[in-house]
């Protein structure tokens, strides 16, 4: 089957691709489950290690001169080079694709989280010290809440990175998931599974996308409008 | 009462180090309205940082009631040139905030909130958020929060500088009522010395570098206060000493007149 004279492996048409995904869709379920797991679970990692973090880097001027650095270095190494030494290291199960998501994804939360805590005016540092606020106190009550707006842009960024570091994960060491789907339906030369699989990674990474937006949306609205 | 005792700030160290303020002392009164006029880098900003006990006196010391400030006091009211509200909070939240943070927050806060939020024209805007809210409207909240706890100094840093010229006078005219209605010591730093004579009952003109007290001007007009003054000689005659002494100061420095910001 060829239209214009594209072969399918080279380039399958979207019925093709749909019928292809539709044949084996529990399969596809089940790697896009695996998948949406690590994607979570190396974002809400992100979350509880960025936000300490980014406090800490906000708090302490010794901490920041020293851990900064630390970070940027972390982010120099190519976290695809990163994976197989994981994966040597932490065996073929999820625990190293979850770690390179966290990888991939913390870095710029920790940047916009410490961007945000640092943003708050210094008339309402001055006020909240006026009115014997303790420096947990003003982190917590004045500098987080203005953090929100700074947050919410680093957990588009984080969440959309989390597919990408998933998907990388599964590329080097894995037996479920999306990406696994991917090269492994590509190396059978089932192109069309291999397009249905890239296909149903972007929808993901759409939704996980919105989901954030809808929720800062419904948690934080004034935060949206303080963007605007 | 408010005692400011020969106090000095310096800034840095060493050879960087810059005089901000010397040798400042004034006595204000219970219920008096201080206006603090000056150039840019006289120390304005400075003394009202120091009087909130936000930074501490290089040498000197201020006394409130009968307490020396030594740390941040929550006794005084604090407002800034912006309104700096708390975007997540609507109108009473964010006058309530002083009591939160203290853990004093009980129902006389929130009558006494709501009660200042309707002296200032705010009545009815209670649960609106401050993006709703004109850029005259939000410092009256500020104003508002200042108040709340009925602290024995108002500290006002420029508060109406941002606003358009009309907002200011009609600000300047709320801000004499409720004072009328709550009586307290009011420090009012501001590059306007038409406002500074409408408003205070003493001008205290500074001059920079090192920033000290150059004159302190009487305002013996009747209050209250009304723009039909603007007309009176007492009127000015105090605006023409104020800028006679600004302008002098900074001739005598060799500076340009239009470098001064006073308006």
């Amino acid at each position: 089957m060829t239209g214009f004279g594209v072969p399918v492996y080279l380039l399958p048409s979207p019925t093709a691709i749909v019928s292809a995904v539709w044949t084996d869709l529990w399969t596809v379920a089940g790697h896009t489950q695996a998948t949406l797991l690590t994607v979570f679970a190396g974002f809400v990692l992100s979350i509880v290690t960025a936000l300490p973090l980014a406090a800490l880097l906000t708090l302490s001027p010794v901490a920041r001169a020293s851990i900064y650095p630390l970070l940027v270095l972390s982010q120099s190494i190519p976290k695809v080079a990163l994976a197989p030494i994981l994966v040597l290291a932490l065996g073929t199960n999820v625990m190293p694709k979850i770690i390179i998501t966290f990888l991939v994804a913390f870095f710029p939360l920790v940047i916009a989280a410490a961007a945000g805590l640092a943003a708050t005016p210094r008339e309402l540092i001055e006020l909240g010290r006026s009115l014997q606020a303790t420096r947990m106190k003003e982190l917590m009550r004045i500098r987080l809440p203005f953090a929100i707006p700074f947050i919410f842009s680093g957990l588009k960024m984080a969440i959309t990175f989390s597919v990408i570091g998933a998907v990388v994960g599964e590329f080097v060491a894995a037996d479920r998931g999306l990406g696994y789907l991917m090269t492994s339906a590509l190396a059978f030369f089932n192109t069309p599974l291999g397009y249905g699989a890239i296909t149903i990674l972007s929808l993901l990474a759409i939704v996980l996308f919105q989901t954030v937006v809808v929720l800062e949306r419904i948690l934080f609205p004034w935060s949206t409008r303080m963007r605007t | 009462m408010i005692r400011i005792e020969g106090v000095s700030h310096t800034y840095g160290e060493d050879e960087d180090q810059v005089i901000a303020l010397s040798d400042v002392s004034l006595t204000i009164g219970g219920t008096e309205f201080i206006a603090i006029v000056g150039p840019s880098g006289c120390g304005k900003s400075t003394l009202l940082r120091l009087i909130a006990g936000l930074v501490p006196p290089s040498d000197g010391r201020i006394v409130l009631g009968d307490k020396v400030i030594t740390k941040p006091t929550p006794d005084v009211g604090l407002v800034f040139q912006s309104p700096t509200l708390l975007p997540w909070a609507n109108v009473l939240d964010n006058v309530l905030f002083p009591l939160r943070m203290l853990d004093e927050l009980d129902q006389r806060g929130i009558d006494r909130a709501r009660e200042l939020l309707v002296l200032a024209g705010l009545g009815g805007f209670e649960a609106r958020m401050p993006d709703e809210l004109s850029g005259g409207m939000q410092q009256r909240v500020a104003i508002c929060r200042g108040l709340v706890r009925n602290p024995a100094v108002l500290l006002m840093d420029e508060p109406f500088a941002a606003l358009d010229a009309l907002t200011r006078e009609e600000m300047g005219r709320q801000l004499l009522d409720l004072w009328t209605v709550h009586p307290k010591a009011i420090v009012f730093v501001t590059h306007s010395v038409p406002e500074a004579v409408m408003l205070a009952d003493r001008v205290v003109v500074m001059s920079a570098r090192p920033g000290r007290i150059a004159e302190i001007i009487d305002v013996r007009l009747p209050r209250p206060r009304t723009i039909d003054m603007e007309a009176d000689f007492e009127y000015q005659s105090c605006t023409r000493r104020i800028r006679e002494h600004i302008f002098r100061s900074h001739a005598l420095k060799g500076q340009p007149q239009s470098q001064a910001k006073v308006a």
